[in-house]
């Protein structure tokens, strides 16, 4: 091989193992990681140490699969937006149907290993998940409708309900209600960084409510789910996977929670412009710490159980 | 008149990336043992009759 072909190779972009790592999209994968782990370890059954890393690692993996199968689709929409244009594809250090081959195989992988490795209930909701997230959601919603991440947060809300079905083997009023703490919960998340990010959206031509509707009905939309989303994770708290730790934690989060999207509701344009949005971009923090203190504190509950302290 | 070989920052992204397949394959071979083993010795592979027996007895 010439130095001129080795040069030639380069400049196609021969991808890194970061690279292919980064189609899986980590950082959501880490989200899937400790939901799912909350889910497993709040189950009523024990679960082999070593098989509850197994299955937490596969839907990690199938989480990261359906990432890989949402980047191949959305290449184009990832050019044009600044957050996303540094990703593996539209940066072209991985091909187009190398993403598509690697999410193919690895959903193919997490799926038939999580029901080696647990039970096939847990490994259908991960295939549902995963086809929800890449065809319901990337294919479908995402271009078609401002409600693209209201029904589409439902496949980042199913991993703590695989969790607890790996343990259990089926659903219950616990795992549905931890579905719907992340699926009530993605809405105003996503909305409020809509808000400040408005023009990378529009751009991209990602039909976002604020692009579609505006940012006073945004505004109204986050009020509206917030309002509608305590009294689910409050409600919780009542079921076996609460106690006083997560009582607490809810009911003071949902205050603030409440009272920051109260704010944002009241708030105009040109007040949200002159303080650069400051009052959307802290709203967005509190969301963030939000989903993973609730989750922290049902995990909190579980642990203490042996210890005769946690739950009710 | 020996050949050099020569480096390239590519040599080294494929070697990387060489190694990160072979860690993952390592892995994946550690986890298929790890689940047999914790699978037989607490029974979980043998057929559903078997398993239906020992939880009456």
């Amino acid at each position: 091989m010439s130095d001129a072909s080795l040069n030639t190779q380069t400049q196609t972009g021969e991808a890194g193992f970061g690279d292919y790592f980064a189609l899986l999209k980590p950082r959501v994968m880490s989200l899937v990681v400790f939901t799912a782990l909350v889910g497993l370890l709040a189950a009523p059954v024990g679960v082999h140490p070593f098989i509850a890393f197994c299955a937490v690692l596969f839907i990690a993996v199938g989480g990261g699969a359906s990432g890989a199968l949402n980047m191949w689709w959305d290449a184009d929409i990832d050019e044009v937006m600044k957050r996303t244009s540094s990703r593996p594809i539209p940066s072209g250090k991985v091909a187009p149907q190398e993403a598509l081959a690697i999410g193919v195989t690895l959903s193919a992988f997490a799926v038939i290993m999580l029901g080696l490795a647990s039970n096939f209930v847990a490994a259908g909701l991960l295939a549902f998940t995963i086809f929800f997230y890449a065809v319901v959601y990337t294919m479908w919603l995402k271009r078609w409708t401002p409600q693209n991440i209201v029904i589409g947060g439902a496949a980042g809300a199913f991993p703590p309900m695989i969790g607890w079905a790996v343990a259990t083997g089926g659903v219950s009023l616990e795992s549905v209600l931890m579905f719907l703490l992340i699926f009530m919960w993605t809405p105003p998340h996503f909305w409020a960084l809509a808000l400040f990010m408005n023009s990378d959206y529009e751009k991209a031509g990602v039909p976002m409510l604020t692009v579609t509707h505006g940012r006073r009905t945004t505004r109204k939309h986050i009020l509206v789910y917030t309002i509608l989303l305590a009294p689910l994770a409050i409600g919780a708290g009542l079921t076996s996977i609460g106690g006083p730790i997560y009582m607490t934690v809810s009911v003071v989060l949902n205050a603030l929670f409440l009272f920051g999207a109260v704010k944002i509701w009241r708030r105009d344009e040109d007040a949200a412009s002159a303080d650069k949005y400051r009052t959307e971009k802290s709203f967005f923090g509190l969301s963030l710490m939000y989903l993973f203190l609730h989750f922290g504190a049902i995990l909190a509950e579980a642990a203490l159980k042996p210890y005769g302290l946690g739950g009710w | 008149m020996g050949f050099e070989k020569v480096e390239h920052e590519l040599h080294k992204r494929r070697s990387g990336r060489n190694l990160g397949v072979g860690l993952v394959l390592v892995g994946f071979v550690a986890i298929v043992f790890g689940l047999t083993v914790v699978k037989v010795t607490r029974g979980g592979l043998e057929p559903a009759y078997l398993q239906k027996q020992q939880g009456s007895n």
